[in-house]
Parts: structure tokens; C-alpha cells; sequence
């Protein structure tokens, strides 16, 4: 039987070795390995490394710069909410207190069930429909209480 | 005396032809086109205010504070960033500047801490200069805000998770987080001067740190401990801990690296006599104010209690030392020499020069030999290494040095590196050239070893020929074959500059079928397509340099190699000109003059013979003696000798040949034959087990002379302490020939060089006055080029026609077959430099504690050797053991190791094959086995119990005098 890490390294090879070839692979490489562990493992870094002819360093500074990549896994769900500042101004402020206490979590924690990790982000690009937010990749418009209370519900089904 | 401050202009210098004019502040300024406005005005003596600029980087624009104004133009452009045009006009000082400069230093400042009279940086803290410069006064935003320097939060004594503790791993030098400024300027550093990439900024905005490694420590990290971000630091974020036990130092001299071939400047920062830090000096023509960890750092042996400070004496080996005076060693030795001569005849003894002393130190041992002794059995440590290289470039090119400075690196564009392994043992070269490689040259890497070079961050040889030891001659034959019988060669090149008549017989004999790739695969392992690609890109890509270690010189046909190298630059026109050349990387920081002053047996100071009449006369005249016209004995004969009762005694200055020369068993045997073995160290080395006298040496910050590198390059060496011993090596050198009965008189090693300059022609115009001024100078130095030779043979070879050998490959001797299996090839590594007698008596064990070999996972498995293993391996001569390092760097049927430490004895395996021409041993290929072992041989713990003894000292004297 694989060790998980040795696991881990096998798949993380794989998606290394489909796209280092590519123009600029570094960021197409670490979504690709979000997209399949649902974070960027610690060991695949050095692989990237390797496998980029770049240093271990170089790689660990790319990925730590971009918020979105995580080092563990997240919840089922993942919500974030606009903390810029269109949003703020349209009650981003209320909204994000109500998300920490409906979920009894705050900013980049996870719900103990692992259903839903709230994160801050710094504009959705949706200022014309603040607050906005964003649950599993798909924006949401015009947030207020009620929305964010069947939000919380529903990623607790 | 006062501290060195060399100018920091803030960004790179342009090397544009082309020249512009501007007004800043009301100054003319002209400078080359491509200049930095912070340059220009730094130019005209105006010190813009920076901190993420410094002139070893190019630069990044992050700090803000060196914005001026443009008249004409809006807005505040870092000057740094912005190049300087014809006729602008721009200001530095304006109120408006003023304002955002205090506004981003209070910024800067908010997130600092405030204890600079007790920070190791106070006194060379740019964050503090600048404060001061921009007039700072006040920090609105207060100190007790989000911030990274507190621990605990001050308000609610809460953990602080942006602060992050000091990182003090590495041996040499402390990472403090708190008080870093993120300039960038380490990274920067590590990225594009030392080219190792091993920093990186983590995280962004506030939370931005400098990060070795994946957030790891220095000493775990990529990091090669080169010192280039320490230098960088502007702050003391990053802070040698010399400083930090000691404080600043207080005045500097530059002086000279005393390891490799590379010869790097160096500022000796000096607290009195106590040496507080070495930092790389910028005017520095070798090194261009970059250094690695042997000269930056692991200067602590120079201090090492294990140094003997007096003389001592004992009748036999096995006899424990006893401490005598000076006088009493003197005294000793000049009778017992002539004791021995009386007895045993004129050339029953001789001497051996140091490639590590100064050149004066050399002349002085070479003349005490040929004028004291009456013979010439003088040799150096250079017969074990690059002696092929004086015989093969004499041979065809007519000197017998390289051909280039160090500074051609950047103006080449297919580099080719054979048997030499720049990152580990020219580390400071290997920076320069990965710097080149990332612009765009190519490289061709041949190397039976996956070195670093051959792919490492950002740097990646276009070919790798994976050759089986022994066999560079066919390798590199084979190269020219392609190069001819595909009409590649340089015809009008040739026909200028070379004999016509000699290039068709040599291409007559390269294009036989039998140097074809294809023939040779057989030998040599290496696929016929790579090497025809790699030839066709050496003669088509451009300008092609060619360097090369001891892994060409260290065989039996090492020489063959030199002069097939040399042919095939002249074959492709390579050489009289920037980014060509054959370059060989010189081992020791005095190789290349040790060879110069007359080292060897058969020839005097500039290479000339002993048999020439008119410069025997010279030298007969100046120091009144009728010199021998016969070459005497090298090092191995004088061994042989030795052992066959002829040669009785023999004068060592700093050289260990017990530990660096081949078959270990047979140099004991040749000095426990002896009668009179003197050996002037720094320490008991090794072959102090087998001396009667010992006479403590000094080290090279303890006098003043000159050091040639392997460019050529004559470079001052000044002395910045007392000598712990009491005397420089020439003086002992100098009292000893007094008490042999020769007037020597000099007072100070200026004099030494002069005598040199009087006698050796390409030496005519060197002296400390032009040294002085000038820095160094690369020979030939005389009326024809009085400022020196950075490149040679331009017009014409310095034999006058270049001259084509033809280089047959002959196998060596030394085959494997069914006992020993495999071949066995030796090196060094970053951290410990020769036979360790310096590294390892510094911190920089902790990279390299012991030798290891190192063998592929499939030889491995047959044997069932696992890593880490206790193996012993063995060859014709001898075995010893060591720890086994599995990995595919080397192919199978390759072993490798390194011989930095006496324990390991490597060179007892080694075989007495050498060099046909010169005696050059041949390290580079032994067959060996290599099996499972339960710990040290039987020949390394009689070596230990007997090195032990002969260590014992009964101290006589009390304290030194």
C-alpha cells in the first residue's frame, strides 16, 4: 500500500508533468493541484521546483502571494464575502458580522462539521450589486439577512 | 588607517558608448546612456536618498524614496528606475520630495524597532542614515500599532503572530525578521549575483516577509551561505555574527583571498588587530565585489588554537615534539642540510614551494634551493595538479597560463566547462558565468559527474557529455573531428594566425574514422549525436570560451587534453579576444604564481629552462653562484629517490603532500627515509607526522606580498595582524638562508617583487608602486604593455604561430577488470576547500563533515550497499572506508568522492599513474571495488595511533616568546 504521501507526490507528478511545458506553467500547475487535493500540498512544491528548474523558494513565493491557493484543505463549501469597499458602504459591514455569528466561525475558519469555511475577499468585481458574495465559485448579488441565512442552512444540508 | 567606504551608486553601471548630458541640481552631469538617474546624480557626488537600491542589483523601485522631479514632466519618478536622457533637467531636494520622503520614512519607521544604540547594525544601518538624511523627527502613527518587532502586543500582552523569531542556523550570519524593511535587496542579491535563488518574499502587503526556502531555515534552505544578502542587508536583518560579538569595525585593507584560483578581493574590516568581518570589494577585477562562504567567512582558522606558534624539533618521527627557539630550529636545519649534502651529496635534498604563500614566499624557497642548495630539486604543489597545463598551452600557444580575465565570461556565448566543477570549487566564476548563462549563452558541460551546472535553478547546459573517466582526449578529439570533417573550422583564423601546414596534418588526423563520435562511444559512453551537436554548437554559436579543471590535468594524458583543448579553440578562431579562450580554473589562490616564480625543477622564474645560458646568467650574476644546468627532481622522484636512499632531505613550506599527493603509502615511505624532513605549516598536517623540524607558518593576514590567480592577475596581499608565529613565512624563509650561509637582505617583500621584475621579463614592469596604484595587473607586465595583459595572444600567439598537436588517445594503465570493477574519480565541494587543513577548522563543517561516496543506485544494490552505509572501498594501491551517498549524479560504474579529510585518506586508494609529460598524478581514474564494511580499515587506525603520537608535544618553552 502508497503512503498518502507518497500518494499525494504521484498525482502531483502527473498534473506537473501535463502542463510544465506550457508557456508561464507555474499558476496553470498550482490551480490544477487545487483543483485535485482542494489545496496546494507542502510536498508538491519541491516537485514543481524540480520539475520547473526554479528554485524551492521561488515556487513557496508564488504560491503564499496568492491568497486563493490554500495549504490545507477547506470545508465542503467555501463563502466568501466582499470586505472592499463599495460593499462597505452598502452594509458589507452588517453582513459579514451576521455570516461570523450564523456559522459561529470567523475569518478563515471552518465550521467544526467541515461544511463551510468563511473567507474575506477584497472585490468581486460586482460593486453595482453590493454587498456581494461568492459561495462555491458562483457570485451572489445584493446579500442581505435572509440570503445569508439560507446560505447558512443550505451548506449545512 | 580608517574604514574603506566604497561608493554605492545605487544601480548597476551602463555599458553603453553612447554619452548624454544632464542638469541635476544645477550640475552638469554626462554619463553613458542607460544610466539611472540615482547613478547620475551619485556620479556628480548627489546622494539621492534610497533603500532598495544598491549597485550589485539592478533596480526594483520598491522603496519610494528616491523620487525627484523632472522639469517638464509630472509626477515623482524614482530615480532609480528612471534612466537619465539628453538634457533633462532634474531636481532631488524639493519641498514636495521632501514631504513624501519623511511621510514613507515615518511609515518605514512605525513598523521598526527603535534600539539602535544597542543594535548590531548601529554605525552601517542605512534605515538609520536615511532617517537621518530625510530629517526625520517625528512618527505620527506611533509605534504600538500592527507591527512585526514585538513579541507579545504591549496593550494586551497577547501573542503577536507577524512577529517571527531570529533565525541563527547559519553558522556565520543571523536573520532577524523584526527588523527587516522588505527592500528585497537579499533576494535580489541571492537571485542575480550569486544566482542561487534561494530566497524568496512570502506573502504579500503587510504580511510580506523574507523567506529562505519554504519558510525555512537558512541552513536548511537552498542557501550556499555565499554572503551576498548580508552585504545587501541595508538594515541588521541580516548580520554577520562577527559583528554582532564584536561591534563595527573600525578600519579595512583590501587584500586577497587565500583559497581557490579566483583570487577575490576582499575588504579585511579590523577592529585593531582582530579581524571583525571579510567583505568582497567591488573594485576587485576577479571577483566584482562577490564572494563565496570559504572567503567570506571561514577565515576562523587563522585564530585556531590548534596552530603551532613555535618551532620544534625531534631527533626521530616516533619522538614527541619538543619546542626550541627560533634560533635553535635555524640552526638545526642549516646544519643538518649540510650534514646531509656532506654525506649523501649536493642534490641529496631540495625543497618544496607553497602554491598557497605569496610569490615573493615562492621566489624566496625556489632561490634558497637553486642558490643555498646549489641544486634545482624544487617543485610545487602545482605538479599535482595543473603542471599539464604550463606544458600543453607552452606547447601551442607559447605561455603557459590562460588566456582571458575573468571579466571575457560576460561577452562569451557558448561556453564549454571540462572536468572542473565551477560551483563547488571557483564558486565565485560559477556566479559570473550562471549570470551569463541566464542572458542567453549556452553551455556544454563534459563531466563524467551531473554537476550543478548541468541543471540547476534558471540554468540549464544545452548539452551534458557524460564521459567515462579517463577518456577526455577522445572526447574532445572527436569534438574537432566534427568540427573539421564538417567544414566548421575557422579557415581564415587559421591560416592568420596558426601554421597551415601543421592545421592539414592535424585535421588529416582528426578526420580519421576512428575519432569519429560514433567510433568512440564504445570508450568514452557518450551518445555520437550529443557530441556532434555539441561541436557544431561550439563552432557556430558565436564567441566560445573553453574552462577546464584538474579533471583534464589530473591524468595520464593529462597534457594531451590541454593541447587538445588549445587546438580546438584555434581550430574554431577562439582566442585573441573578449568571451573566448582556454581558461584553465587554477586550484589554489597561488598556483598560477608559484608556477610563474620558477617552482619547477626545470625552470627558472618565467619559464624559462634551466639549460638556457643566457637566463641562467642572469641569475648567476645577480646572486653570485653558477646555477645547475640539469632539471632536478620533481616531487615523485624525489620520493622515489628517497626511498632508494638518495635523497636525504627535503624543506616543505605549506603543502601537505602526505595528504594531497597519490598513493599515500608510497610518500610515507619516501619521508620516513629521510633524515631531515622541515615542514613549515599553519598546523601539525599530515605530513608533519613524518618531520624532524617543524616551523610554524603564518597566515595570509598576517603579511604582506602578492597573489597570482588563475587570470593572471597579480593581486596584493596586505597584511592586517601580527603574525601569531612571530614571523612572516619569508622571513623564516629568508633567517633560514642566513643561517645556511647566504646574505639575504630584505626588509619587506616589495623588495622581493623587485628583484623578480629585474629578472623575468613578462615581470619587468610589476612593482607595489604600480600595484598601488592600479590594484592588481594581470602579466605580461612590461614596457610592451605597461598596465598588464587581460587578454593574450590578440595578434599573434605568444610563440608566434599557434601550433597544432596531434593528440592521440592512449588508455591509461590503470583499467578496470573483474577485481576492480569500477572507477573511482575525485573533487571538492563548496564548503571545504583542498585538504581541509582551513575548512576544517571553521564552522563550515556543518555543510560537509566527512567524505562520502558517492555511487549509483544500481552499483549500490549489486553490492547491497544502502545509503549511508559504512563501505570499503578499494583499489590496487590501498582501501580505505567511508559512508556511501547514493544518487544518479554519477552513471553506473562511476564512483566519486572528495578528499578534504585526513580520516577518509582518499589518496590512499590513488594510484602512481601519472601525466606522461609532467608527472601530473592521476587522480581523476583509479579502479576500485567497493564493499560492505563494519567501519574504519585496518590502515586508518594504524594511520590514526600514529598520527596521534607523532602529534605528542613536550613543551619546553614557556609561553611563546
Amino acid at each position: 500500500m502508497q503512503s498518502a504521501s507518497t500518494d499525494i507526490a504521484t498525482r502531483a507528478i502527473g498534473i506537473i508533468n501535463q502542463l510544465k511545458d506550457e508557456e508561464g506553467p507555474l499558476l496553470p500547475i498550482l490551480h490544477d493541484l487545487q483543483g485535485e487535493f482542494g489545496y496546494v500540498p507542502q510536498e508538491a512544491l519541491p516537485l514543481i521546483a524540480q520539475a520547473l528548474n526554479i528554485s524551492r523558494a521561488e515556487v513557496h513565493g508564488v504560491v503564499t502571494f496568492y491568497h486563493d491557493y490554500r495549504d490545507h484543505p477547506a470545508g465542503r463549501h467555501v463563502l466568501k464575502l466582499c470586505r472592499a469597499e463599495a460593499c462597505q458602504s452598502m452594509g458589507g459591514d452588517a453582513m459579514a458580522q451576521k455570516a461570523r455569528e450564523l456559522l459561529g466561525i470567523d475569518w478563515h475558519g471552518t465550521t467544526s462539521d467541515g461544511a463551510v469555511t468563511l473567507e474575506p475577499v477584497y472585490c468581486l468585481g460586482l460593486c453595482a450589486c453590493a454587498p456581494a458574495a461568492m459561495l462555491d465559485g458562483e457570485v451572489i448579488g445584493r446579500l442581505d439577512a435572509e440570503k445569508l441565512e439560507e446560505i447558512a442552512t443550505e451548506v449545512r444540508l | 588607517m580608517s574604514l574603506i567606504h566604497e561608493i554605492d551608486f545605487g544601480t548597476p553601471a551602463s555599458k553603453s558608448e553612447k554619452m548624454i548630458s544632464l542638469t541635476i541640481d544645477g550640475n552638469e552631469v554626462t554619463v553613458p546612456e542607460g544610466t539611472s538617474l540615482m547613478r547620475a546624480a551619485m556620479e556628480a557626488g548627489i546622494q539621492v536618498p534610497k533603500l532598495c537600491a544598491t549597485d550589485m542589483v539592478d533596480a526594483f523601485g520598491s522603496c519610494r524614496l528616491c523620487l525627484i522631479e523632472i522639469e517638464g514632466r509630472n509626477g515623482t519618478p524614482a530615480s532609480c528606475t528612471t534612466p537619465a536622457m539628453q538634457g533633462l533637467v532634474v531636481h532631488t531636494q524639493t519641498q514636495r520630495l521632501k514631504d513624501i520622503r519623511k511621510g514613507v520614512m515615518e511609515l518605514y519607521i512605525s513598523d521598526h524597532p527603535l534600539d539602535c544604540l544597542t543594535c548590531a547594525a548601529n554605525g552601517d544601518c542605512e534605515l538609520q542614515d536615511m532617517a537621518g538624511a530625510v530629517g526625520l523627527r517625528d512618527v505620527r502613527y506611533g509605534y504600538e500599532g500592527d507591527n512585526h518587532v514585538f513579541a507579545k502586543s504591549k496593550n494586551d500582552n497577547v501573542a503577536n503572530d507577524r512577529w517571527m523569531p531570529k533565525d541563527e542556523s547559519n553558522p556565520y550570519f543571523t536573520y532577524d525578521p523584526a527588523k527587516c524593511i522588505v527592500c528585497s535587496r537579499c533576494v535580489r542579491a541571492c537571485e542575480e549575483v550569486q544566482g542561487t535563488f534561494a530566497l524568496t518574499i512570502e506573502g504579500r502587503g503587510f504580511s510580506s516577509r523574507v523567506s529562505p526556502g519554504m519558510h525555512e531555515h537558512f541552513i536548511d534552505s537552498e542557501c550556499v551561505s555565499c554572503g551576498a544578502c548580508v552585504q545587501a542587508c541595508p538594515t541588521a536583518t541580516l548580520t554577520e555574527k562577527s559583528v554582532i560579538q564584536i561591534g563595527q569595525p573600525e578600519h579595512s585593507k583590501v587584500t586577497t583571498c587565500a583559497y581557490c584560483g579566483v583570487g577575490c578581493s576582499f575588504k579585511a574590516e579590523m577592529r585593531g588587530e582582530e579581524l571583525v568581518r571579510m567583505v568582497p570589494y567591488k573594485d576587485g577585477k576577479a571577483n566584482r565585489g562577490h564572494s563565496c562562504v570559504k572567503g567570506r567567512f571561514a577565515y576562523g582558522y587563522s585564530t585556531h588554537k590548534d596552530r603551532i606558534l613555535n618551532p620544534m624539533i625531534r631527533e626521530k618521527v616516533s619522538d614527541p615534539w619538543r619546542e626550541v627557539t627560533w634560533e635553535e630550529a635555524y640552526k638545526h636545519v642549516a646544519s643538518e642540510f649540510r650534514r646531509i649534502q656532506y654525506q649523501y651529496g649536493r642534490n641529496s635534498i631540495g625543497g618544496i614551494t607553497s602554491s598557497r604563500c605569496t610569490n615573493e614566499e615562492t621566489y624566496l624557497v625556489q632561490k634558497l634551493v637553486r642558490a643555498g642548495f646549489g641544486n634545482n630539486n624544487v617543485d610545487t604543489c602545482a605538479r599535482v595538479c595543473h603542471s599539464p597545463t604550463g606544458y600543453g598551452l607552452n606547447k601551442t600557444f607559447g605561455t603557459s597560463a590562460g588566456t582571458q580575465d575573468f571579466d571575457s565570461v560576460e561577452h562569451t556565448d557558448v561556453v564549454i566547462v571540462i572536468g572542473a566543477n565551477p560551483t563547488d570549487g571557483h564558486p565565485v566564476f560559477a556566479s559570473r558565468l550562471k549570470k551569463r548563462l541566464r542572458q542567453g549563452a549556452k553551455l556544454i558541460v563534459i563531466d563524467p559527474r551531473r554537476i550543478d551546472l548541468v541543471r540547476s535553478p534558471h540554468i540549464k547546459a544545452a548539452h551534458h557529455l557524460p564521459l567515462r573517466p579517463g577518456t577526455n582526449v577522445a572526447v574532445v578529439t572527436s569534438l574537432s573531428h566534427v568540427i573539421v570533417t564538417e567544414g566548421l573550422f575557422n579557415e581564415k583564423f587559421i591560416r592568420e594566425r596558426c601554421d597551415w601546414d601543421e592545421f592539414q596534418d592535424w585535421a588529416a588526423f582528426v578526420s580519421m574514422p576512428e575519432h569519429s563520435p560514433e567510433a568512440i562511444e564504445q570508450l568514452t559512453g557518450v551518445p555520437p549525436q550529443a557530441l556532434r551537436e555539441a561541436a557544431r554548437l561550439f563552432a557556430t554559436g558565436g564567441n566560445g570560451a573553453i574552462y577546464y579543471g584538474l579533471g583534464v590535468t589530473e591524468h595520464s594524458q593529462g597534457s594531451t587534453t590541454v593541447m587538445a583543448i588549445a587546438n580546438l579553440a584555434m581550430a574554431t578562431g577562439n582566442i585573441g579576444r573578449k568571451g573566448v579562450g582556454v581558461n584553465p580554473l587554477r586550484g589554489q589562490n597561488n598556483v598560477q604564481g608559484s608556477c610563474d616564480m620558477g617552482s619547477f625543477p626545470h625552470e627558472l622564474p618565467g619559464y624559462r629552462h634551466v639549460s638556457d645560458d643566457t637566463t641562467r646568467d642572469i641569475f648567476d650574476k645577480l646572486w653570485g653562484v653558477k646555477l645547475q644546468n640539469e632539471p632536478g627532481l620533481r616531487i615523485p622522484n624525489m620520493l622515489d629517490a628517497a626511498v632508494d636512499g638518495t635523497f636525504k632531505g627535503i624543506y616543505i613550506q605549506g603543502e601537505d603532500i602526505l595528504q594531497s599527493d597519490p598513493d599515500t603509502k608510497h610518500v610515507a615511505a619516501g619521508l620516513a627515509a629521510m633524515e631531515c624532513v622541515v615542514v613549515q605549516d599553519l598546523f601539525l598536517n599530515e605530513t608533519a607526522n613524518y618531520a624532524h623540524v617543524f616551523l610554524p607558518g603564518s597566515t595570509f593576514l598576517e603579511k604582506d606580498g602578492t597573489f597570482t590567480n588563475a587570470e593572471r592577475r597579480i593581486n596584493r596581499v596586505r597584511k592586517v595582524m601580527s603574525p601569531l608565529n612571530g614571523y612572516a613565512d619569508w622571513e623564516v624563509t629568508q633567517t633560514l638562508a642566513q643561517a645556511m650561509g647566504l646574505n639575504w637582505n630584505y626588509t619587506h617583500p616589495s623588495q622581493i617583487m623587485d628583484e623578480v621584475a629585474l629578472t623575468t621579463p613578462s615581470f619587468a614592469g610589476v612593482s607595489y608602486d604600480l600595484l598601488e596604484k592600479e590594484g592588481s595587473v594581470q602579466w605580461p607586465c612590461n614596457e610592451k604593455a605597461p598596465l598588464g595583459t587581460p587578454i593574450m595572444h590578440i595578434d599573434s600567439f605568444a610563440r608566434g604561430k599557434g601550433k597544432f598537436v596531434r593528440t592521440e588517445y592512449v588508455a591509461t594503465d590503470e583499467r578496470t577488470g573483474p577485481r576492480f570493477p569500477l572507477l573511482l574519480t575525485t573533487g571538492r565541494i563548496l564548503s571545504q576547500y583542498n585538504v581541509g587543513a582551513q575548512t576544517r577548522r571553521t564552522d563550515n563543517v556543518m555543510w560537509h563533515e566527512e567524505d562520502r561516496l558517492e555511487i549509483h543506485a544500481h552499483d549500490a544494490e549489486l553490492r547491497g550497499i544502502r545509503d549511508g552505509d559504512w563501505v570499503k572501498i578499494s583499489s590496487r594501491s590501498g582501501e580505505t572506508t567511508l559512508r556511501a551517498l547514493i544518487t544518479d549524479r554519477v552513471s553506473p560504474g562511476v564512483v566519486y568522492t572528495t578528499f578534504h579529510h585526513p580520516t577518509t585518506q582518499a589518496n590512499v586508494i590513488t594510484t602512481d599513474f601519472t601525466d606522461w609529460a609532467t608527472n601530473c598524478p592521476e587522480y581523476k581514474v583509479t579502479a576500485v571495488q567497493v564493499g560492505a564494511s563494519n567501519g574504519p580499515s585496518d590502515w586508518q587506525i594504524e594511520y590514526d595511533e600514529q598520527a596521534r603520537k607523532s602529534r605528542r608535544i613536550v613543551q619546553t618553552l614557556d609561553a611563546a616568546e
